[in-house]
């Protein structure tokens, strides 16, 4: 039998889960969040939208096929999508410690110790999703047996988007069109999906005044935590609408982009976090497989006069999506990008960059 | 949105079960059916298998036992002129008879529709060429492959492509005639065997040991698609799926990988124009992202029906609903009741299917598993650990196994071959392979098996080490313990391994595990399968159990108004669909009585596994262990352990002393009659005749019980080293090589020797008593005489040729025997008679295999009465009698012998058909005609090769050969019959045996040549000898596709019917027409 430390989760709430480690050995702390997507552990932990959160994945068996290199490909991670794990432990209920993928350079237990993040098993984590289904997300925190104890962390009291976003104006792919890409947390897969259809992306802070550069198109990312949080992409925003060139948000910026419009954002119970949540092209009889990582979403009925839904969620009714009724401006609530998830809605960037 | 012109629908069944094509569609059927009734559409069912449940009441509105053929399936839309047709829920059967219907013109005719998937994209995935060329045109890999018609042209396809090539035959179930070559020789030999059965062979370069696997893709009309499931086989390509152990999700795949081969499946889903559901298989390269399609499924498949029950997606109910022309947005999530069904299911635990076996059956059959589907059942094992479900899943197969390690020792003399050319017991020969210090690595070399499962397994190779290094079970820290428990150990493997010999008795050694994990708190917790991993509530209680988690999703509330109904477990030989319909039959007796009904299996090819069908399904082993587990959540009022087959039974006593309530009769009845001597001292003390046995412990006291009772005899040793259970013996030449050779007898290996009684009949009596009294009956007998396994033999409801005498003397045997075991609930007492002479064989207290064929006949459920005596209600004896019936039913044994290969296709006293029919009709001759061509016999239209056995059995088939020779039929025959036949005045053309090669004509050569297409070859006797003279010219007959009949009796009475009733004359009618 493995020789492993214990490893305590311990909920804003008083409940405790006890597990073992298999990840970096110190205690942490931030919101307790679960995903039910049975792949992609690698993307998930880099996704900035994951930032100051502990990761619950649903599916019970974590580590199968490794780690695949750290190796960076036309100035953007290959197989990540950012250059660090960003969530801030991950929770499962068996690790596999020996993995096996052709791509794999080490192991998950290898990686999250490099970066200094706990990973913890043996947890019943489908009792503890449950818990955060009924209770909603919340605060918890790690304590690995003999490490210090820590306070709580609400991630959500921080700018997470100023936080995640790229510092300097940087410059991806070429093209004879040009996308200015506001940095609120970005996935790397949305930079890709961009470079690859042909144009040159304009990578900016979350608060650059992109308004001052030429383009062709705006295009919001995704990043995590409140939307309230990013009011200075919103004025830019709102000032982007002025110039009238093609906007696409995903995520975060579809949040941002209905905030420029006038809408609000509220948090929901427990968020959309998984890689089969279903939505439907208001309208139509088109439906799609998407993939989700969003803990705050759109109130559709505060949308302003000139604006519609785009997307609906086909579970919840809440919103996938907006557009403006007669300007070139929509985005999605899901991610068109997948990495991890489903392509399905890949189509996006098409219809995005046939607009420029 | 669906579309309301559609007010009646046909669905074609998939007929009996055979290898390759078994329980999954009864499943998908009954689904479908379901579907439609929910729209208020009528219902017409084709199905011979009366032993399913969707032949059953409250499914369709009319069901036709009638064979599944062009021919047939005419004939009923002639006469029901249904709006549309289902052709996707009854297998391949189902299907190539649409596609056969379409191309004669027979929808277009009577303006029939196709429901979901149009006909044309059903041949573009059947006719390789036509798929690969339909895949080229999108950039999709196929695998290249040449169709050939002929052997000349497979020899260059397979010199151009470079071997080892595989070859497979077009339109063909589950691999059927497919196999691995290495060389031409190889090849003449398959490819002539797979042109028998199709007119097109595939040859195409063969990718062994890239990964296998595959997607399960659904389809509106609207083009929204989504995979319901993915699926790895843990065997990498060579295997086909149906014989390799299968994991959902796949496990060694990336993200990246996941989704590539995701997008691939829509792709081809929405190219070809699949509406409802398909299978996309991909083989997939270990070190790349490289990947070929092996082939796409244009219907519910046995691998939809696994993705059903792994995920909680009710595939076929789906499917069938697309086919009315809803989208999927219309529809809603049948576990959650509130969200949508378009969305792709997330699986919080991991599932495991393996197949199950029976080549110890048959002789002569070679164990390697390949290309070609052998196994006749399946498991499917839920977990949260690879290894908790791994080791579910092979104590489930129920071959003795209780896990992946804990087994009796394999002798395997060459272990590298052994991993290299996988047989059935390739996995223990992995657990061998590892205790014996191979390495992960080499074991991959040797298997290509990803190494990610092997790690897994060796986990269960260590912690077993661990266990082992304890002497006192009460010594294994609980940490330990946990863990064991954690990676699937059972109580009895735990035993094993701390414990020398169980430290005398196992089943104390099991209770000490047990009181001692108990005393630590280590006991298992229930999950619910709710298709969204806890994101959403679930409204439907399918639930496994699990040691990996903390707390129970049920909250139990002990109220004691639950019946526990035991499941029968995997489909075996000897044991399938019509216990499922046993135990779907008692869930609803128990729900409509006000009960809460809780089912327990773990076979994803059922009914009664449908979460729906009850109102706790435990998707969970039948051991003791998990029974009793589960029995202490639920504290039911009672347990049913009768409708389930042998292995609910088996556990009668061991419930009994942890104080169970067993609803019906009791434990201790249930031993009397399964324990051979108290059940045989039982019938003496009664006055009851049985055939003389005697259980010995040496060749001289079988010797001398053979003086006395004379051969032949029936001899059964409890301990085999190889091959059949059980053997007939002519002579002692044949008794010493039997029980020296297969054998052993000793002291600790008694041998059970029976007289084995000449030209009796054999008779069945199924009935349900109350209280010891019987309350309905049927008896039916055998058209073989006895020595015909009962599961083999063809049976005939109500008997036509039984003395009045003889009913009546069994009805008072089977009243006597039900008064001294007290019995409640259903039973079934086989019987020899012989001029009225009644011995009886076995006796046991549960539903047997004929109860639904019976039921139905009879138009009363048995199940539904036993039942009500279970739960003490009163019960009237039904007014009705067999007497009142004024038509006969036949059922028919489905045998799979073409996909056994080498197995000897004959009939002896153990079972080896893997399915069966039921067939109604206004006399035998009707009703043997509709049940032989449902199991796959042809009218023959020109030659018949004879060779009838003894002298005997030439005279009984001395009227069929007149009769057939009056019908103008070319006879052809052996030696000994021709001269018979030439002595009787019926012209014949002698043939010879392959073992005089210079005389002509050869039997065999005529057999290639097509000029026969009925043979009748019926052994002297069951002898070794007699066996090897016939073999080449059976097993020919069945690898060249050619009918054959091996019994005199049921060869003459389906002479007769042919020969006398032409197929225009059969009467087209609904069993509620009856």
């Amino acid at each position: 039998m493995r020789e492993t430390r214990r490893a305590t989760l311990i909920l804003e709430d008083g409940t405790t889960f006890e597990g073992k480690s298999f990840g970096y050995e110190a205690s942490t702390s931030g919101e307790v969040v679960f995903n039910t997507a049975m792949t992609g552990y690698p993307e998930s932990l880099t996704d900035p939208s994951y930032e100051g959160q502990i990761l619950v994945t649903t599916y019970p068996i974590l580590g199968n096929y490794g780690v695949p290199p750290r190796r960076e490909k036309d100035d953007v991670s290959e197989f990540y999508e950012s250059d660090h794990i960003h969530a801030k432990a991950i929770i499962a209920q068996d690790y596999s410690w020996e993995h096996s993928h052709w791509q794999a350079d080490r192991s998950l237990s290898q990686w999250l110790c490099e970066e200094k993040i706990p990973g913890i098993y043996g947890i019943d984590t489908r009792a503890l999703t449950k818990h955060l289904r009924e209770k909603g997300s919340m605060l918890g925190k790690i304590i690995i047996e003999g490490c210090e104890d820590v306070d709580f962390y609400n991630p959500n009291l921080e700018n997470l988007v100023g936080k995640t976003s790229c510092k300097e104006v940087e410059i991806h792919g070429d093209g004879e069109k040009t996308v200015v890409l506001v940095d609120c947390g970005t996935k790397h897969n949305i930079i890709r999906c961009l470079t690859r259809r042909g144009v040159k992306v304009v990578r900016v802070p979350w608060d650059y005044d992109f308004t001052q550069i030429p383009y062709d198109g705006l295009f919001i990312s995704n990043g995590p935590g409140n939307p309230d949080m990013a009011e200075a992409t919103v004025a830019n925003i709102r000032k982007a609408f002025e110039i009238g060139k093609p906007i696409c948000g995903i995520c975060m910026g579809n949040q941002l982009l209905a905030k420029a419009a006038g809408a609000k954002t509220y948090k929901l119970k427990y968020g959309h976090r998984s890689h089969n949540q279903p939505v439907r092209r208001v309208g139509t009889e088109t439906c799609y497989v998407t993939s989700q990582n969003h803990g705050y979403a759109v109130d559709s009925s505060t949308l302003d006069k000139d604006w519609e839904p785009l997307f609906i969620n086909m579970n919840d009714g809440t919103n996938e999506g907006i557009r403006h009724k007669s300007k070139p401006y929509f985005s999605a609530q899901f991610h068109p990008e997948a990495s991890s998830g489903p392509k399905d809605t890949e189509f996006l960037f098409d219809e995005f960059i046939a607009l420029l | 949105m669906s579309d309301k012109t559609i007010k009646k629908v046909l669905l074609l069944g998939s007929g009996a079960l055979k290898i390759g094509e078994a329980g999954e569609f009864d499943y998908s059927g009954s689904q479908a059916l379901k579907a439609m009734k929910e729209e208020g559409i009528e219902t017409i069912l084709i199905n011979p298998n009366i032993a399913t449940v969707q032949t059953s009441d409250g499914f369709a509105d009319h069901i036709y036992f009638l064979p599944v053929t062009p021919f047939f399936v005419e004939k009923v839309i002639e006469k029901e002129r249904p709006d549309g047709i289902l052709l996707a829920f009854g297998g391949q059967t189902a299907l190539n008879c649409g596609v056969a219907l379409y191309e004669s013109g027979v929808l277009e005719k009577y303006n029939v529709r196709v429901l979901g998937t149009p006909v044309r994209a059903i041949m573009d995935t059947e006719d390789r060429e036509l798929f690969v060329r339909k895949l080229d045109e999108i950039g999709v890999k196929t695998i290249k492959s040449e169709a050939v018609s002929n052997v000349d042209d497979a020899l260059r396809a397979a010199r151009e492509l470079g071997y080892p090539v595989i070859v497979r035959a077009a339109y063909a179930l589950g691999g059927l005639g497919s196999g691995f070559c290495d060389n031409e020789e190889e090849l003449v030999a398959l490819t002539e065997k797979a042109l028998s059965f199709s007119p097109q062979v595939l040859v195409e370069k063969s990718l062994k040991g890239w990964k296998e696997v595959e997607y399960e893709v659904v389809r509106d009309r609207f083009d929204n698609c989504i995979t319901v499931c993915n699926m790895e086989n843990f065997d990498p390509l060579g295997i086909h799926t149906g014989e390799s152990i299968v994991v959902a999700p796949s496990q060694t795949l990336s993200n990246e990988d996941y989704h590539y081969l995701r997008k691939l499946a829509i792709k081809i889903i929405r190219h070809v124009g699949i509406v409802g559901e398909c299978n996309v298989q991909y083989a997939f390269d270990p070190q790349s992202m490289d990947y070929r399609v092996i082939e796409v499924n244009a219907r519910l498949s046995r691998s939809s029906a696994l993705a059903s029950k792994a995920t909680g997606y009710p595939l076929a109910f789906v499917a069938a609903k697309l086919g009315l022309g809803y989208g999927l947005f219309d529809l809603k999530n049948s576990v959650t009741k509130e969200t949508s069904a378009f969305f792709e299911p997330a699986l919080d635990y991991i599932v495991v299917k393996i197949p199950r076996w029976d080549l110890g059956k048959f002789h002569g059959v070679r164990k390697e598993i390949g290309s070609s589907m052998k196994s006749v059942g399946e498991v499917m094992a839920i977990g949260r650990t690879f290894e908790e479900a791994i080791q579910k899943g092979l104590r489930m197969i129920g071959q003795g196994m209780h896990g992946f390690v804990g087994n009796r020792e394999l002798k395997i003399n060459d272990i590298d071959h052994a991993l290299s050319e996988p047989t059935d017991k390739r996995i223990f020969v992995i657990a061998k392979a590892m205790k014996s210090g191979y390495t992960v690595d080499k074991i991959h070399e040797l298997t290509k098996i990803d190494k990610w499962f092997l790690y897994k397994l060796q986990h269960l190779i260590d912690t077993e080490a661990e266990l082992e290094a304890f002497d006192e079970i009460e010594k294994v820290p609980a940490p330990l313990l946990r863990t064991a428990k954690e990676q699937g150990f059972s109580d009895f493997q735990i035993a094993r391994a701390v414990l020398d010999n169980f430290g005398g008795s196992a089943e104390m050694a099991n209770k000490r595990v047990r009181q001692y994990r108990k005393s630590l708190g280590i006991v298992p917790v229930v999950k619910q399968i709710d298709t969204l991993a806890a994101e959403y509530p679930a409204q439907t209680n399918y639930l496994y159990l699990t040691y990996n988690g903390s707390e129970n999703d049920v909250h139990y509330l002990h109220d004691h108004r639950s019946i526990v109904v035991l499941g029968s477990g995997a489909y075996r030989i000897g044991s399938s669909v019509e216990f499922d319909w046993c135990s779907v039959n008692a869930l609803m007796t128990v729900k409509k009585e006000g009960w809460r009904s809780v089912m327990i299996n773990y076979n994803p090819e059922t009914v009664s596994t449908d979460y729906d069908m009850c109102d706790r399904l435990y998707f969970d082993e039948l051991t003791f262990e998990r029974v009793m587990d589960i029995l202490d959540l639920e504290q039911p009022h009672g347990a049913i352990l009768s409708v389930g087959g042998q292995i609910p039974n088996n556990l009668a006593t061991r419930l009994d002393d942890e104080g169970v309530n067993i609803l019906g009769t009791t434990a201790r009845s249930i031993d009397n009659a399964e324990d051979r001597h108290k059940f045989s001292a039982m019938l003496d003390n009664l006055g009851i005749d049985q055939p003389r046995w005697r259980e010995l412990t040496s060749f001289d006291d079988i010797r001398e019980f053979i003086d006395e009772v004379g051969f032949p005899v029936l001899v059964r040793p409890s301990y085999v080293l190889s091959g059949a259970a059980m053997n007939v013996c002519s002579n002692d030449d044949e008794l010493e090589r039997f029980l020296r050779l297969a054998a052993n007898v000793s002291k600790q290996h008694p041998v059970v020797v029976t007289e084995f009684i000449q030209n009796a009949k054999e008779i069945e009596m199924d009935a349900v008593a109350a209280n010891g009294e019987i309350k309905a009956y049927a008896i039916s007998e055998h058209i073989e005489f006895a020595g015909v396994h009962s599961g083999d033999a063809t049976i005939q409801f109500p008997p036509q040729k039984l003395y009045v005498e003889t009913m009546r003397r069994i009805k008072k045997i089977s009243a006597q025997i039900a008064k001294a075991l007290n019995i409640t609930g259903p039973f079934n007492i086989q019987y020899l008679a012989k001029n009225n002479d009644i011995k009886v064989i076995e006796c046991n207290l549960r539903a047997s295999r004929s109860f639904p064929f019976v039921s139905k006949v009879l138009k009363i459920n048995f199940i539904d009465l036993a039942t009500k005596a279970m739960l003490g209600l009163n019960i009237e004896k039904p007014e009705k009698n067999a007497f009142d019936l004024d038509y006969v039913g036949i059922k028919a044994s489905q045998f799979s012998f073409s996909r056994l290969q080498g197995a000897d296709p004959v009939l002896g006293v153990d079972m080896s058909s893997t399915g069966e029919v039921g067939c109604i009709g206004v006399d035998t001759s009707e009703a043997i005609m509709k049940s032989m061509l449902s199991v796959g016999y042809r009218v023959p239209k020109k030659g018949i090769l004879l060779s009838t056995g003894s002298a005997r059995q030439k005279t009984d088939m001395l009227d069929a050969a007149h009769q057939l020779h009056n019908k103008g039929y070319v006879l052809y025959a052996t030696g000994g019959t021709h001269q018979f036949l030439a002595d009787n005045g019926i012209p014949a053309i002698r043939v010879y045996w392959p073992s005089q090669p210079e005389m002509q004509p050869q039997a065999l050569q005529m057999l290639h040549d097509k000029e026969i297409d009925l043979v009748v070859n019926i052994p002297k006797n069951l002898s070794t000898t007699e066996l090897s003279n016939g073999y080449k010219i059976r097993r020919a007959a069945i690898d060249l596709n050619i009918p054959l009949l091996t019994n005199a009796r049921l060869a003459s009475a389906f002479i007769r019917a042919f020969t006398t009733l032409s197929l225009n004359d059969i009467e087209i009618k609904p069993w509620d027409e009856y």
